[in-house]
């Protein structure tokens, strides 16, 4: 682990602190992930979806270099300015150097986890460049100075009881009101004004199409549409694997989206940018920042085929109780744990452990990413390059010790259910981690094998 | 723009956007798996029979409403009914010229912003969503359906498509510089998951359903 950030297991005992919370964090998520199952059950081809979706992204994937190609002419020829960045630190720059070029200091900018993961506005700031959040969760999070805690929804982990008191310091409504029909009302007027007052803004890109050159943002707010539209300047930054072969493939990316990430029939508004409107100036940055690495690992490129829905996360029964900020990485939850230790695996190394690998994201996962088994080959790779913590080593030798001397196991198990029978504080107790936030259970009379000896005859 | 470069050159811009476009592109290359088919889309669709109560089901479903007319100046009445007499209300539709105004498409956008009720066309509605299709050229400007307190979007009632599939065949090869799936009024559940309409965009969409 680096330096100053907390490994998930140690955050999550923190979030764990508060038992109710947790709770209601548990619930709000499995709130949403029934929504994704009422949608996916409303329309008879769900399952043939997924797999024509996963089958356009592997071969889009597999053609990626040349469908690139394709995106950029197309792009040009439509009159927008086309931008390749390797890593986080040339995207930034690349976004820096459009503002200075029309001497602006600030932006509005609409959800873009890329941005997050490049740590833009922090770099921005550096250079005094002051960047507003429109998405009302990312404006939540951004004006109490944390990151989003999940990428569909940023500020899943808040109670509107937060929300009124960070809109109360900030944009001075009410203290104690804490109404969302209210709150949101607040946030509407502030971000209008930002809104009609701002000459650059910067957007992610949810679906870039080769064929055409056009790139789609898809929001609920519309935000994204606000900002641009009104803006002389529009700035819209992917990652690379955001490309699909064309057009119609969009038909079948909109009717997964929505409904995998809120249960939706589909997003407000699904944006079409093909060109810039009269006047405009329209950029596109296209960023690699360990992808084309990704790309390499065979076991590991399916990642790659996300198109961020965060149904994974919904479902997920560590990310329900641990919550997102645990992650410690822009992108949280199952996917953000395989795709996390290729940015950086010293750092990240902790996050594969995070699950259960009970599979549930493999199962709503709407491109059909093997995330729970990929999640399982990280580990190997993780201890394999030598990131497995201390503990774990020495538990896992203890382990294999064990489970190859049977006298040795056999004396274990009796003495683990004698201690469990006559005196159950012994495991009962906060210094035994099985006994966090569960009961632990009745141990049986005998083992197996001694049921077994008894009862052959 | 393709440079390949001689080494020099390769040397002079290590760091220059050009050099992370091949360096990229490079990788890719490299590392991308081996050529896989691309799927057929045959055997997607909306198998619904009822798509026009499909499509007002949905759409009341998140938030919006209906109102099926004879013809585009029935909706003079509507306006009446719901707006001030000096409410500001634009329309790019020139049946509306008596109660809209319809000469607002060259100004600059950022004067719609007191606009209270936008009237404008769409293309056709998508059953299984209730998306509507609209591009740029029915729009007058493109942030007039999200800059408008209220928005009205009229198609025919013989231009709704059974899924996104259909729609995506439509629109085909069709040329425009922005075009958007609008369905229902402007929406956030970011504070606890509480819905809420008019986050940023229109706070209401009424779709008036044209008799074919």
């Amino acid at each position: 682990m680096g330096n100053n950030v907390l490994e998930h297991s140690a955050a999550s005992e923190i979030f764990n602190k508060d038992t109710e919370r947790v709770g209601w964090h548990d619930e709000t998520l499995w709130f949403v992930r029934s929504k994704r199952d009422k949608a996916a059950h409303q329309i008879q081809d769900w399952e043939l979806l997924r797999e024509t979706a996963s089958a356009i992204k592997n071969h889009g994937l597999s053609n990626l270099h040349d469908y690139l190609i394709q995106f950029e002419q197309n792009a040009l020829n439509n009159g927008v300015q086309v931008h390749w960045a390797a890593d986080a630190a040339e995207h930034n720059a690349i976004v820096h150097s459009i503002l200075s070029k029309h001497g602006v200091k600030q932006m509005v900018k609409s959800k873009s986890m890329l941005t997050e993961e490049c740590h833009l506005n922090e770099h921005l700031s550096q250079h005094g460049i002051e960047v507003i959040d429109t998405d009302l969760g990312e404006r939540i999070v951004q004006l109490r100075n944390e990151p989003p805690s999940h990428i569909v929804l940023p500020a899943i982990h808040l109670k509107k009881e937060d929300v009124g008191e960070t809109f109360h310091q900030h944009l001075g409504t009410e203290k104690g009101n804490k109404d969302p029909q209210y709150l949101t009302e607040a946030a509407r007027q502030h971000l209008r004004e930002k809104f009609l007052t701002r000459k650059v803004a910067l957007t992610g890109v949810n679906f870039a199409v080769a064929e055409t050159g056009e790139f789609v943002v898809c929001t609920n707010e519309g935000n994204a549409d606000m900002g641009a539209h009104l803006a002389d300047v529009h700035i819209a930054c992917m990652g690379f694997e955001k490309l699909i072969p064309k057009r119609e493939h969009l038909g079948v990316f909109l009717r997964l989206l929505a409904r995998s990430a809120t249960g939706q029939p589909i997003t407000t508004y699904s944006s079409h940018f093909k060109k810039p409107r009269p006047g405009q100036e329209m950029h596109i940055v296209i960023v690699d920042n360990g992808r084309s690495n990704q790309l390499g690992r065979a076991d590991f490129r399916n990642s790659l085929k996300c198109i961020r829905c965060g149904a994974c996360m919904n479902t997920c029964p560590v990310y329900r109780r641990s919550g997102g900020h645990s992650y410690h990485n822009a992108v949280a939850g199952p996917i953000g744990s395989i795709l996390a230790p290729n940015l950086d695996m010293k750092q990240n190394a902790d996050l594969p452990f995070a699950s259960t690998l009970c599979g549930s994201c493999s199962n709503v996962c709407p491109v059909k990413i093997d995330i729970h088994d990929q999640l399982y080959k990280w580990r190997q790779v993780l201890v394999k390059e030598g990131h497995a913590t201390i503990a774990k080593k020495l538990s896992m030798s203890a382990m294999t010790f064990t489970l190859s001397n049977p006298k040795v196991y056999q004396l274990g198990g009796k003495i683990g259910r004698f201690m469990m029978q006559l005196a159950p504080f012994a495991v009962n107790n906060p210094l035994n981690p099985w006994y966090k936030q569960r009961d632990m259970p009745t141990p049986p009379k005998e083992s197996f094998r001694e049921w077994y000896l008894k009862n052959k005859g | 723009m393709r440079l390949l470069g001689s080494p020099s050159s390769i040397l002079f811009s290590k760091n220059s956007i050009m050099s992370s476009r091949d360096k990229i592109l490079k990788a890719i290359a490299k590392n991308q798996p081996s050529l896989v088919a691309l799927p057929s889309l045959n055997g997607l669709g909306n198998p619904t029979e009822d798509i026009v109560t499909q499509f007002k089901t949905i759409l009341s479903g998140i938030g919006g409403q209906v109102i099926e007319i004879e013809q585009i100046t029935d909706i003079a009445a509507f306006v009446q009914k719901h707006f001030a007499p000096n409410a500001r209300i634009i329309s790019t539709l020139p049946e509306l010229s008596a109660i809209a105004e319809t000469n607002w498409q060259n100004e600059d956008p950022h004067t719609l912003e007191n606009v209270d009720f936008a009237v404008i066309k769409g293309h056709f509605g998508v059953a299984e969503n209730s998306a509507i299709w609209l591009t740029e050229e029915l729009l007058g400007q493109r942030v007039s359906p999200f800059i408008a307190q209220y928005l009205g979007i009229v198609i025919n009632k013989n231009d709704i498509l059974p899924s996104m599939q259909e729609a995506y065949q439509r629109i085909g090869q069709a040329e425009y510089g922005f075009g958007t799936f609008l369905a229902g009024p402007s929406k956030t559940a970011d504070i606890e998951q509480s819905l809420v309409l008019g986050a940023h965009g229109a706070r209401g969409l009424t779709v008036f359903l044209v008799a074919s």
